[in-house]
This record gives structure tokens, sequence and C-alpha cells, in this order.
């Protein structure tokens, strides 16, 4: 054992003491400005939408809340900002809650059924499917997206729910990552299944999703942060007020640095951010708990 | 309660075939075990008689009925596996009751069923556990309830004790049998294990590279071993053979560079010089004899010893004795003429004597 033979070598217990409580100085001061530098950013968010537009307007960067909080917030969840987009942050939410969420739902349930199918039955063409399927991996929404604008476009749907949901609600990486679950699933359960006689859609509605519990969860965490975030499909499709999502609204309330309500800007941000982390906290409650008592 | 027969069943897998034709026919109530070393093709068999795989030919008929088209739920068959493939999710109660809530049994019955095969098994307090929150043994058990509550016409095990550790599979074999005579249903159990083949079985079929190498009693096999396979595999340690050549008329056998070994049962037929294998088992040598054995292994067990050795020709011997070890050296080893197995020397089949002193050999299918 090569790695023991330092420690029997070290000659002084107390020596030996100070080097780790040294090491571990070191590592705490990296986790610390690794912390600092990922939080300091969202912090003054935070403070700069608590200040009016004035401070932030004379160029000072605020490190402690001021005391405006309740009226940016009230203002920016009715009416927006004042001089761009004026559209109320509380119908931006919206948008952006039913898109994320449809995409979520609509990705997880499209899926986990064609991963069912390829997983689980053999029929001509099963790895044609498979393979077509791997292959759009390689097809981002950025790549297609013009004949998409295209397609959507002709049917019409630019500015509607339908427009800016469905071209994003195909997944092959959630397909894959269930495939490859379904493949842990011991076919002695699915024997089992069949000579207690349930057929396929029992055996996925009784066994294939009670299991894929934890893996939805995953997903859905995943899927709704990514739905949450889209940019540039919501920025093609939509031109309407109606549809606009929070991450267009933001974009749109920045203009030139005077013509800006920065304080707005940032309560809009904050309220952004809080969905995300909402499901990210909650799911990963379910995440652990299903991680813990599931078992193949 | 049913009847099973298994006509001209044979198996490809593409173009590998693993069974060659096998027919078994299983009488109502009896426990058949299908033993074999691995690759044999006796997990294939039960899995066809099962539905889960297609036999390429041949029929499956359970009372009567062919089924041999019908899909595993519709024979009205249970099975136990290997590694219990109990529902991870659900509690021992929906385990056991899956089955029926499916076949659309009111409730009340499956209540009745599922509590009369807990308390049969022991597991009335565990109704409500999952899988994971059981013992081995307890999770063999709510495999068992499982197939119990069907109340099927056949019973399928696949290996159902290899996963256990070696006292509980003792115990749970003892059960299994007792809860399959209080039951009287018609059982196949696959193993590889030779204790569990005998002390389980009405009948065993010794299955060798895809055929039935043998359909009879434990203690008909054990004693009549139709070739050298089941000779082989059946007992521990394994019986001895020796090549060796008829004599003239008959009357007994040539041990390669030895003795003569007269038989006790009569001639067996053929031209002297015809090419024999001899079986003796371990337990069946006599000290004092004419053939000279060097031990190179002694194993005391207590109340016998096994000794490993080699006779001049470089034949390997296994010898088991009553009692203490013998001393050091060699030692002189005769065949005890009544209890030699003679085999075919090519086919490797069992000869018989020939005038029918003993009953004639059951066909073996």
């Amino acid at each position: 054992m090569p790695q023991a033979v330092p420690a029997i070598a070290a000659p002084d217990p107390a020596a030996s003491e100070a080097r780790r409580a040294r090491a571990d100085w070191i590592t705490h001061g990296i986790l610390v400005l690794g912390v600092v530098l990922f939080a300091l950013p969202v912090w003054l968010v935070l403070v700069g939408s608590t200040h009016d537009a004035a401070t932030i307007g004379r160029g000072e960067v605020p490190l402690l809340p001021g005391g405006h909080a309740a009226e940016t917030y009230a203002a920016v969840w009715t009416q927006g900002d004042t001089r761009r987009a004026q559209v109320a942050v509380s119908t931006m939410m919206f948008n952006s809650a039913v898109m994320a969420l449809l995409i979520t739902i609509g990705k997880i349930a499209i899926s986990i059924v064609s991963a069912y199918a390829v997983a689980f039955f053999s029929f001509p063409g099963r790895m044609l499917c498979f393979w077509a399927i791997f292959v759009t991996l390689m097809l981002p929404v950025e790549v297609r997206i013009f004949p998409t604008f295209q397609v959507v476009s002709d049917l019409g749907l630019v500015n509607t729910y339908t427009g800016l949901i469905v071209p994003l609600i195909a997944s092959a990486t959630a397909t894959l990552l269930f495939r490859q679950f379904f493949l842990t699933i011991p076919d002695e359960l699915v024997e089992a299944a069949k000579m207690d006689g349930a057929g396929p859609m029992r055996f996925f509605k009784d066994v294939v999703l009670p299991l894929s519990a934890t893996n939805m969860a995953a997903l859905f965490v995943i899927l709704f942060v990514y739905g949450w975030n889209q940019y540039l499909w919501p920025l093609l499709i939509t031109t309407s007020a109606d549809v606009e999502t929070i991450v267009i609204g933001i974009v749109k309330m920045i203009g030139a640095e005077a013509d800006t309500e920065w304080n707005r800007v940032m309560a809009t941000t904050v309220l952004a951010l809080l969905p995300p982390v909402a499901v990210v906290i909650l799911m990963q409650r379910w995440f652990v708990k299903g991680l813990v008592e599931t078992e193949k | 309660m049913a009847t099973l027969t298994v006509e001209r069943v044979s198996k490809s897998f593409g173009k590998v075939p693993v069974l060659h034709g096998i027919d078994l026919s299983v009488a109502d109530g009896e426990m058949i075990v299908i033993v074999g070393a691995s690759g044999c093709g006796k997990s294939t068999l039960l899995r066809i008689v099962a539905g889960l795989e297609r036999a390429t030919e041949g029929r499956i008929v359970i009372s009567g009925a062919d089924v041999t088209r019908l899909e595993p739920a519709e024979r009205d068959i249970a099975m136990v596996f290997q590694n219990y493939a109990l529902y991870p999710h659900m509690s021992v109660f929906e385990n056991m009751s899956y089955g029926l809530r499916i076949r659309g049994v009111p409730k009340p019955e499956i209540a009745r069923r599922v509590a009369q095969a807990a308390e049969m098994l022991g597991l009335s307090g565990l109704l409500e556990r999952r899988p994971r929150e059981l013992s081995g043994g307890q999770r063999q058990r709510v495999a068992m309830g499982r197939a119990i509550v069907r109340e099927p016409k056949l019973f399928l095990f696949d290996e159902p004790l290899s996963n256990l550790d070696a006292k509980l599979r003792v115990a749970m074999r003892a059960e299994i049998k007792r809860l399959q005579r209080r039951l009287g249903v018609t059982s196949l159990f696959v193993t590889h294990d030779q204790v569990e083949a005998m002390t389980l079985g009405d009948r065993l079929v010794v299955m060798n590279q895809g055929r039935a190498a043998q359909v009879a009693t434990p203690m008909e096999i054990f004693a009549r071993p139709a070739d050298t396979y089941v000779a082989g595999f059946i007992g521990s340690p394994a019986m001895n053979f020796l090549p060796a050549t008829l004599t003239e008329g008959g009357l007994g056998a040539r041990i390669a560079d030895g003795p003569v070994v007269r038989f006790a049962d009569g001639p067996r037929p053929g031209m002297a010089g015809r090419s024999l294998t001899l079986g003796v088992r371990p337990e069946h040598f006599a000290l004092g004899g004419p053939l000279p054995l060097s031990p190179d292994l002694v194993e005391p067990l207590g109340s016998e010893t096994v000794v490993h050795g080699r006779l001049p020709s470089g034949q390997e011997i296994t010898l088991r004795l009553p009692g203490a070890p013998p001393g050091h050296g060699t030692i002189g080893i005769g065949i005890r003429p009544e209890h030699l197995h003679v085999f075919d020397g090519k086919t490797g089949l069992r000869l018989e004597a020939e005038p029918a002193i003993q009953p004639p050999p059951r066909v073996a299918a």
C-alpha cells in the first residue's frame, strides 16, 4: 500500500495535526471563494431590487438592502416597467409557467411512452426507431430553427401557446434516459407480470410508472428549468405581449443605460428566479425519497 | 389439479438447437424435478411450459387441453422465479393479490385467499411490508404465496432456492416439499442441485444437452443410471469410471491394465473385447483388493473418509470409506461386483445383464 507509507513515516503527530488543519483552511477558503463568486451577483440583484431607481441610476452599487422593496415588487407584478415593454410580470410569469410545465409534462409523457415501446417490444423497425430518436440528439432547436419556424408560421401558430410549446416537446435525451432505466428492469419482473395476467398497458400502469417515479422527478427538475429558461425560440415566435415569457420580458426591459429602470429589472429577475428554485427544492425531497425507497 | 403432457417439444434459438424432442408426462399432484448442468435446456423447457418461450415444435397439454398457442396468463399456471421477481413498489399483500386483482376476483375472496396463504407460509405479520424490508427467505415465501393464492393447475419453480444461503435452502426445501404435498398441485421444479433434485422429486428428469437422459424416481436413477452422464451427475462424490473390455462369454470385464471382474448379475451381450465403461460409486469399493491405489489426498469427514488417488495406469479414483482414514502408502482396493454399473464404452448407455433376472430397464424418455 504505497499511500500508507507517509502516514506511518510521519514522525510527529502534532506536526501532522497542524498540516491537516492548514489543509482544512485551504479547502474551506476555496469553497468560500466559490460561494462568493456565485452568490455575489445574485445578492447584488436582490439588493438592487430593494432600492429606488434613482440610487442605481446614479451609478451606485449598494451592498445592503434599501427600503423600497414592497413598492418595486408590487409595481412590476402589476405593470412591469414604465418605459418599454409595459407587460405585467404576473402575465409573463404565467406564460412562462404554462410553457415550462407543458414542455416538461409533454416531454416526460411522450418520451416515457416511446421508451416503453423501444425497450419492451420487438417490432419491425425497432432499431430504426431507436436510432432515429438517437440521431435527433444531434439536432438541437437552434439547428432546425428556420425550418421549424417556417412550419409553425405556415400553420398559423405564431403567438400561440401551441406554437411556443409543441416544437420543443419531443425529447431524445429523456427517451434515452427512460430506455436505459427500462433495460435495468429485470426480465423476470416482466415475466412475473405476464404470468399474473398483466397485459402491456396494465404492466405499464402498475409496474413501470411507479418504478419510474424517481426518474420522472429528476427529469421534471431538469426539464422544467430547461423550459423556463427557453430564450431563442420564444424570442422568434412571440411578438405580442399575450404570450411573452419572462426571460424575453427581462431582455425587453433593458435598453439604453439611462432609459432602464434597473430596480424593476432586478425585481423581475428575482421573481423569475423563484419558480425554478422552488421546483428544485420541492422535487429534491421527492427525488431523495425516491432514491432511498425504490429498489428493483 | 391437473396433468401435464409435454409432447416432442424441441426448441432452437436461431440455428442453435437447445431442446431435441422432449417427451414427459406428469401425473396429477406429482412433483417432477428437472435437473441438469447449466446450459442443458432445463430452464428453457420450463419456460416453454410456462408459455414464456414458444416451442419450435411439439405440444404442451395441460389437463387434456392443448395450451401450446396460449399466452402464459391463459394457461392457469403460476411460477416462482429464481430472483423472486417481486414487485418492489408493492406491499406483500399487493404482491400476492396482484394476479387475482387483474383477474377480477372479488375483494373479500382476495383477502380470504391471501390471509390463508400468508397463514400457511408464516407471513401474516408481514403483509404491509415492502419486499426490500424482508429477508431472502421471506421474499421466497412471498413469491410462493403469490403462486399459491392463484390456485393454479400447475406450479413451476425455476431454481427458487439458489439465491438463499445453505442453511435456509435446506429449510425452504423441506417447506416446499411439505407445501406441495399438502396442496397436491402438480409441479415442475428446475434445479442444478442434485441434492434438491433427489429430495424433492417424485420423479426426476435428468437433462443432458437438450435431451432427457433419464426420467425415473430418484432411487431408481441412483441405483440404475441410464448412461454415464446420469451416473456421473447424480451421487456425490461422483461415480468413478474405469475403461474395460468384455471377456469371453460376456461374463466379466477386464479393467485396463488390471484384473478381471466377474459380473454378479449375469453376462452382458457382445463379442469378447467389446469396449466398456465400468461405473463404481466411491462407497462401493472394498479394501484389500487387487487394485493398488496410491492416495494423493485424504479428506477425513468424521463418520467417513474420502480418499483421492491413482491406479498405476494413471486412472483417478475417489473412494469413500467408513470410519477413520487408512494408514499411509498404497492401499489395495477391490470392486464389489454386486454394485457394478456397466456402460457401453462408445455410447455410454447402460448395459443390463442378458437374462432378465431384474425387471427390464425403463425406457428413458
